[in-house]
């Protein structure tokens, strides 16, 4: 029998920057991002994989980071919310949140954005069904999810005028 | 009214810190030398405690303190007539979920091994779930204080001799109905940090919507003077009220960190949240309403009995609020209103989002729909001919200033069709209407003072920043997007040269907190005051530069000019240089007290509000027969805001009320189950997990058309009313009124499910009467009534005997 160690030591990728990290093995990457990384912007609801506030992105697809070890994350692509501007300048999907209401008190819009950034991705021009489907596993307790559409409508249409 | 930033769309001003995952939660601070702290909860849902052994706990290794009740000999509670709370449970436990104990260690994984570790021995008493069995069940006492047995509150009101307008009434409706408790599940766990600051005084850096009022408890149950203890409120993941009391953790962590001397850390697991509650009351309400031939109400007799779980909370009030704004919709001559709470062992109820009125308010608008289908009327006509009138007083002497109901109800009829969808669509689909008001903030304070209600303090300097410091409480609703706006209209600058302090006892003056719906309205007439007083040292030192009068210099887009003429200008910073210059240091401060009420008989201070803001709904619906399902393909609502400040944040609450009232009216329900004997048999929660706890998701959501009704009111802040509450309240009737208009059943509760409808449907089908909902009223021992006359009935607003003024009448 192999003893299981008190703490692991491995490179982590996030936001495009190799960061090395110590940490107790049996933490999520949601705990080892928030905790150890001090990347706090990736908030948690529940930790049981109910509510979709912890959404980031590994290897570009949406992962609900309370239920994925960090120790199974070496090597992978991580992205956060800090990692979404470019630079100073507001990542259109940001700018939309503040600017059109997706983001009341804010707690769920980290995994809001995260989640609608691995959509439109894929999806440049969605439907609203197609959004509403996108972050049916992201609950909001605030804006009745009208405006958090709008605002995802918002950052396709300047994403897409971007790329003309 | 021309405004530079007033009524304009734009991006709040937390809005970027928010889209960023910078804005701070609770849970997101650290600090060195941090340790975690878990409670133990009772697994009893009442019990005695016969001893608690911490001494294995003490030893676990990574273990620095175990806390029990013996450290907390001074209870509290939110309000001071319900001082029935201890930090940790001393002699009993009142729910499953009542802390008991608390550990504090390196890590929480540790501090979690280490509960297992107390051994507490427990004396299980009969256990008590609901109203009826309170009522039933004097013996055991929950608490040994209240009205007797376990009656919490037991209260009776009567404006006007109410049998008597009944018994001369054309027609009598009575009806039942049920509204099952609900809680707020902000998407944010409470979290709270204490440390000992440098100078020797206590922080807690905590998730709360009312830092003052938990500063006063805290020192309270610490025994230490307030000046020595800071509280901040951290910006709030949602609120909806369950962040209104002060909870246990709190005072948890800080007198570990006073003993430890160490930044001692908390954050309640989603089932402990559901365990920390204060939600929405179950109500069990009996409606007697008289009315004319033509549809007009005569009196109305309104019985309520609340289940307010284990322990006081706001539950006074609570009581209070499930019949005081019943009279503000509709011109209602006569009015009696009986409310009785009793305690249970469940988690305590407390104020949710509405506050004790969405479920009167259901109960009254269903029967107003009851009413209209049997006198032939349509349901928005009816409504209409009979809305309360601006500036008059109703039955109970509640003062309406300005209002525009009728002109929400002409607006959602326009806008939904309703004329040529109601009692029009095919089988199965259906439209409802129904109608709400809720208070721009108490009346009065929750302990008796006669200070202030909220502070603010500006302090300009001749950068030209302008700095506003204000106790109030960010929750999401945007507080500070309210405040930056107010100050930066009346000041003619931009938002965004506006730096808001708030929420910190330390640095900004008081604000009661955020909560009915009180903080535009208080805070918001606090900052014009301040500001006013501002641009008065402004203005005089411009003038002379300006050369004209101090009265005629004007403030618009970040100039200062003079009315004459425009071109005799210059920047806002250059006159707050002038100002600094003539008068020293800048700044000013404003207060704002709400207006005394016109009702003087003992109970008055609630319900009374500097304005009410006022909104109408219609719900279209699908039911599918086969399976009792409900589809809500849209909603309409018109909301009288007064004068909105952002339209994009009004719009937003808007939207976000009709979404929590539609998760209500369809699903959402705290509710509790007995385990089995062999597992225990006791009164758990059914679903304290996010899963299983039913909201509705964005799949789920129809789109809602919101209008803005903009009659600006005299009281408040450029004529702004509150929009946070009131657009919940008319959604759960006005679904159940859309399920009767698609399939002719009457569904007298809330939660409206697919079971209740599919029942209904079945009894119809049967011939039996087509309703499901509460069938019996249990006797409430409610006492004689406080008897006071109306305003028309040459009432003075005091108590008078009944038979004497029934004499008279």
């Amino acid at each position: 029998m192999s003893a299981v160690p008190d703490r692991v030591h491995m490179t982590l990728r996030v936001n495009g920057e190799d960061l090395p990290v110590s940490f107790a093995p049996y933490k999520t990457l949601l705990e080892v991002l928030r905790e150890d990384l001090n990347l706090t912007g990736t908030k948690h609801g529940c930790e049981l994989g109910e509510c979709g506030a912890c959404a980031v992105l590994v290897d570009g697809e949406p992962l609900l980071s309370c239920l994925e070890l960090a120790v199974e994350c070496e090597g992978r692509e991580i992205q956060t919310v800090e990692g979404l501007a470019r630079g100073n300048e507001l990542h259109p999907l940001q700018a939309a949140f503040a600017d059109v209401g997706g983001s009341q008190c804010g707690y769920c819009t980290s995994g809001m954005l995260m989640t609608a950034k691995a959509l439109l991705e894929r999806e440049p021009a969605p439907s609203r069904e197609r959004i509403k489907e996108a972050i049916a596993g992201n609950l909001c307790r605030c804006t009745g999810y009208q405006q958090i559409w709008e605002s995802i409508e918002q950052a396709a249409r300047v994403m897409r005028e971007e790329r003309e | 009214m021309k405004f530079d930033t007033i009524g304009k769309p734009r991006r709040r001003v937390d809005g970027r810190a928010k889209a960023t995952g910078q804005l701070r939660f609770a849970d997101d601070l650290a600090l060195p030398r941090m340790l975690h702290c878990k409670l133990l909860r009772s697994p009893h849902p009442h019990a005695q405690i016969e001893s608690i052994d911490v001494s294995r706990a003490e030893k676990h290794p990574g273990v620095h303190l175990v806390l029990t009740g013996e450290q907390f000999p001074i209870p509290y509670g939110i309000m001071p007539v319900a001082q029935d709370e201890h930090a940790l449970a001393r002699e009993r436990v009142r729910f499953v979920g009542d802390p008991v104990a608390a550990v504090v260690a390196t890590d929480e994984q540790t501090a979690g091994a280490a509960l297992g570790l107390i051994e507490v021995k427990y004396r299980p008493l009969a256990t008590i779930a609901s109203p009826e069995e309170a009522l039933a069940t004097p013996e055991p006492r929950i608490h040994d204080y209240g009205e007797q047995g376990n009656i919490h509150r037991n209260q009776s009101y009567e404006f006007g001799d109410v049998d008597q307008a009944l018994a001369k009434s054309d027609h009598v409706f009575e009806d039942l109905f049920f509204y099952e408790g609900n809680t707020h599940l902000a998407m944010e766990q409470q979290a709270s940090l204490a440390s000992i600051e440098g100078d020797g005084k206590l922080l807690i850096q905590t998730s709360t919507q009312n830092p003052h009022y938990l500063h006063r408890q805290l020192a309270r149950v610490l025994q230490m003077p307030a000046a020595h203890i800071r509280v901040i409120a951290t910006p709030n993941g949602g609120g909806f009220g369950g962040k209104c009391d002060p909870g246990n953790h709190e005072f948890v962590v800080c007198k570990a960190a006073l003993i430890l001397g160490r930044p001692v850390k908390i954050c309640l697991n989603r089932e402990e949240v559901f365990y920390q509650h204060r939600g929405r009351h179950p109500v069990l309400m009996k409606f007697r309403t008289g009315v004319t031939k033509d549809g007009r109400l005569t009196a109305m007799h309104l019985q309520t009995l609340l289940d307010g779980g284990a322990y006081g909370s706001h539950g006074p009030a609570s009581t209070f609020y499930t019949g005081v704004l019943t009279p503000v919709t509709y011109e209602l001559p006569r009015f009696k209103f009986e409310a009785c709470r009793t305690f249970t062992n469940k988690p305590a109820c407390g104020p949710k989002r509405g506050h004790g009125t969405p479920q009167p308010r259901f109960g009254q608008e269903v029967q107003l729909d009851k009413i209209a289908e049997k006198l032939g009327l349509d349901p928005a006509e009816l409504r209409l001919n009979m809305v309360t009138k601006a500036d008059s007083l109703t039955a109970s002497w509640l003062h309406i200033g300005s209002t525009g109901l009728a002109e929400c109800i002409r607006k959602v009829v326009e806008m939904s069709g309703w004329k040529d969808k109601h009692r029009k669509l095919p089988p199965g689909r259906g439209v409802g209407l129904a109608c709400s008001t809720y208070m721009c903030g108490a009346g009065v304070s929750i302990y008796w003072n006669k200070l202030p209600h909220s502070g603010v303090q500006l302090l300009l300097d001749r950068s030209g920043q302008v700095t506003v410091y204000c106790g109030a409480t960010e929750l999401g609703q945007g507080s500070d997007d309210v405040l930056a706006a107010l100050i930066a209209e009346a000041l003619g600058i931009d938002p965004s040269f506006i730096r808001c302090v708030t929420g910190d006892t330390a640095t900004t003056p008081i604000d009661l907190g955020s909560y009915s719906s009180r903080v535009t309205i208080m805070m918001g007439n606090a900052a014009l005051q301040a500001a006013g007083r501002v641009r008065e040292q402004l203005a005089a030192a411009a003038a002379e530069q300006l050369d004209t009068l101090p009265e005629r210099v004007r403030f618009s887009q970040g100039r200062v000019y003079a009315a004459e003429d425009p071109n005799k200008a210059m920047s806002f910073v250059e006159a707050v240089a002038l100002a600094e210059g003539k008068f020293g240091t800048l700044g000013a401060v404003g207060s704002y007290s709400p207006p005394k009420a016109p009702g003087r008989y003992k109970g008055a201070g609630v319900g009374p509000s500097p304005a009410y803001s006022f909104s109408a709904c219609v719900v279209e619906t699908e039911v599918d027969p086969a399976t009792g399902w409900i589809t809500v393909p849209k909603i309409w609502i018109a909301h009288d805001i007064g004068q909105a400040i952002n339209p994009v944040l009004a719009r937003g609450q808007v939207i976000g009320g009709v979404y929590m009232g539609l998760g209500e009216a369809l699903m959402e329900e705290q509710v509790f189950r007995r385990l089995p004997a062999k597992l225990s048999g006791a009164l758990v929660h059914r679903t304290p997990s996010l899963l299983e706890y039913k909201s509705l998701t964005s799949l789920d959501m129809p789109e809602v058309e919101v209008a803005l009704i903009e009659d600006p009111d005299p009281n408040c802040p450029y004529g702004a009313k509150e929009v946070g509450q009131g657009p919940l309240l008319p959604v759960m009737p006005a679904l159940a009124n859309a399920v009767f208009d698609a399939v002719g059943v009457r569904i007298d509760e809330v939660p409206i499910t697919p079971d209740k409808v599919l029942h209904a449907l079945e009894k119809k089908a049967k011939g039996e009467a087509p309703r499901v909902g509460p069938e019996s009223f249990p006797a409430v021992p409610y006492p004689a009534p406080i008897f006071v006359l109306p305003p028309w009935e040459d009432g003075d607003g005091n108590e008078v005997k009944k038979n004497d003024a029934s004499a008279v009448v």
